[in-house]
């Protein structure tokens, strides 16, 4: 179990180059959330840096720690410690399930008994007990995902890292991914790095957020605490001039915005009743056209840092 | 072994050494390499004329069965340098055809698949990578190439005697050397053509042209050029002249040196080994 909370990530002004092109920027940051989201349009050098972490690609600039070990240095432990989920199909269709995962598991240092024994333990885990002896070019996206999932856990790393572990899936087997990941980040086994363009994954299962943008950082968000102090909105359109209504709710310690006439936007205190604003209309007799309810999201979050 | 359990746990006990998982790679090609009943078979085929070649030994030792046969023992040819010259011929083409068999399957499907990635985010090297696949080619070809050759050694030894045996010893080391190099470049070749190119049969198809037509084109420029340097290209004719010089063989079609075949085949396995450094890689960077 991972009781202390040690640094995961850590980027001293790394930068990454292809050719002419440096796809990575001069990062600087500490990472150390359980479940840590990594954020960031096509292009943006998510899937470089999960390379870049694994030793794939060659560091222009500064440098880079994973559970406190120089990926320059010590990438050979680096990579005993860390499971990866590509974003690709990356898997040999000749073999069978239970063959794949247990010959990853060996080559990350398992002896074959083990290898074989916990194949079969993670291969029921994601649930592809019942097809474990079946060719991997046989299998479904969905189960292809599992399997990549299977191999990358299958030696009880310290970190997973997932590229993008939704893509192509239907909404049952994302759901059941996503259980996955929740499943495997409450029992606290292992630190998670969830790459992904889908906010939606993202805000289910991660606790901090690093959002890139053409190769730098331009946000990082602790969900939690954005969660703790996210702020409720109100939009709200009347039919006609709004009489009093401001004042009233500024009385009950609302801050409202006049964005246009007719058009007024809400910011809600923490125990404030939205049915107090239907008491107010009616007692004013304003006619209530629309009213659109909704909290700070990590789509506000990350179009603002998109912004940026 | 609890297998109905569908839950996650750590794994906390005993891994292997790193410098020797190299070898899961081959053990894993292994297991459905040898469900193939035609490779089998061929592998057996193989072993045709090293147990000919055993019979010979031990019917031209056996003066009952000479005087049998009716043979006079001045006729038959000795087991020396230019017996084994020949056998390293025969072996050695055999090594080629198995090759061409088993090497385009190793790299490419890896590629195709794309399983590298997968491989090198374990704790393995590119180098552990190409080691293990080569391995495969290498005992394979060294179970029907060098090691028969040296059965054959000792099975003469046997037959006539220590004598023999101190006399001809450098004949075990023209063997494991000369069919050592051989086997070496092929399988390099083999790797280089798998990483290179992801259809099989094409790749299978590239390894023979490489030594056939090789050999086509060496003896056109040999003749319309009139000069020997075409055998350069000719990898086969190279090998031979290796063999030559290490089996103490006089005859060779060919004014190349011993010097210049090395330099062939050192220069080929260099560029097959920058090639596979460049191929063999987690990710390809897309320009």
């Amino acid at each position: 179990m991972i009781n202390s909370v040690p640094t995961v990530i850590e980027l001293e002004g790394l930068s990454v180059r292809f050719g002419k092109q440096e796809v990575l920027k001069d990062l600087n940051i500490k990472l150390s959330g359980r479940i840590i989201g990594l954020l960031g349009p096509n292009g943006a050098g998510k899937s470089t840096l999960i390379q870049t972490l694994l030793g794939f690609c060659p560091v222009s600039k500064g440098t880079a720690k994973v559970l406190d070990y120089d990926i320059r240095r010590d990438i050979s432990r680096i990579r005993g410690l860390v499971g990866y989920m590509p974003e690709n199909d990356a898997f040999i269709a000749d073999m069978t399930a239970v063959s794949f995962v247990r010959m990853m598991a060996e080559l990350s240092g398992l002896p074959p008994e083990s290898a074989l024994e916990r194949a079969h333990e993670v291969l029921f885990y994601v649930g592809l007990g019942e097809a474990r002896y079946r060719k991997l070019g046989t299998y479904s996206l969905g189960m292809k995902q599992m399997v990549k999932l299977a191999q990358a856990i299958v030696h009880g790393p310290r970190l997973l890292i997932m590229d993008e572990p939704t893509n192509g899936l239907d909404p049952i087997a994302r759901q059941r991914m996503i259980r996955l990941i929740r499943d495997i980040r409450d029992s606290g086994h292992m630190h998670l790095l969830l790459s992904s363009h889908l906010l939606r994954d993202v805000e289910d299962t991660c606790e901090e957020v690093l959002i890139l943008k053409n190769g730098r950082i331009v946000h990082l968000a602790n969900l939690e605490e954005e969660r703790k102090a996210n702020l409720r909105f109100v939009d709200i359109e009347t039919t006609v001039e709004e009489c009093g209504l401001t004042a009233a709710l500024t009385e009950l310690g609302c801050e409202c915005v006049n964005v246009r006439p007719g058009r007024l936007k809400i910011i809600l205190p923490e125990s404030f009743e939205l049915r107090e604003i239907f008491r107010i209309a009616a007692r004013l007799d304003l006619p209530l056209r629309r009213m659109n309810y909704r909290r700070n999201s990590l789509e506000d979050i990350f179009i603002k840092a998109m912004g940026t | 072994m609890a297998i109905a359990k569908q839950t996650y746990r750590q794994y906390n006990s005993t891994l292997t050494p790193a410098r020797m998982r190299f070898a899961i790679f081959s053990r894993f090609y292994y297991a459905p390499l040898f469900q193939s009943k035609f490779i089998v078979l061929f592998l057996a085929a193989c072993l045709f004329y090293p147990i000919g070649c055993a019979a010979y030994i031990y019917i031209t030792n056996n003066s009952m069965l000479i005087m049998a046969l009716s043979l006079r023992p001045d006729f038959v040819p000795a087991i020396d340098g230019s017996f084994f010259y020949s056998y390293s011929i025969v072996q050695g083409t055999m090594a080629l055809l198995l090759t061409t068999l088993i090497g385009p399957n190793l790299i490419a499907p890896d590629l195709a698949n794309g399983a590298l990635s997968l491989y090198l985010s374990r704790p393995v090297s590119r180098t552990q990578y190409i080691l293990g696949k080569m391995i495969v080619l290498l005992s394979l070809e060294s179970l029907i190439t060098w090691v028969p050759g040296v059965l054959l050694f000792v099975i003469k030894a046997e037959v006539t005697g220590f004598e023999w045996a101190r006399n001809n010893a450098w004949l075990v080391g023209a063997t494991v050397i000369g069919l050592s190099i051989w086997i070496i470049m092929l399988s390099l070749i083999a790797l280089t053509l798998s990483a290179l190119v992801k259809w099989r049969i094409a790749a299978g198809a590239l390894i023979l042209g490489i030594f056939f037509v090789g050999a086509g084109f060496g003896n056109a420029i040999n003749s319309i050029l009139h000069t020997n340097y075409g055998s350069l290209i000719n990898l086969s004719e190279v090998i031979r002249i290796i063999w030559a010089y290490l089996y103490r063989h006089g005859y060779m079609d060919t004014n190349l040196t011993t010097f210049q075949a090395c330099s062939v085949l050192f220069i080929v396995c260099i560029l097959c080994l920058i090639m596979l450094a460049k191929r063999v890689r987690a990710f390809e960077v897309v320009k």
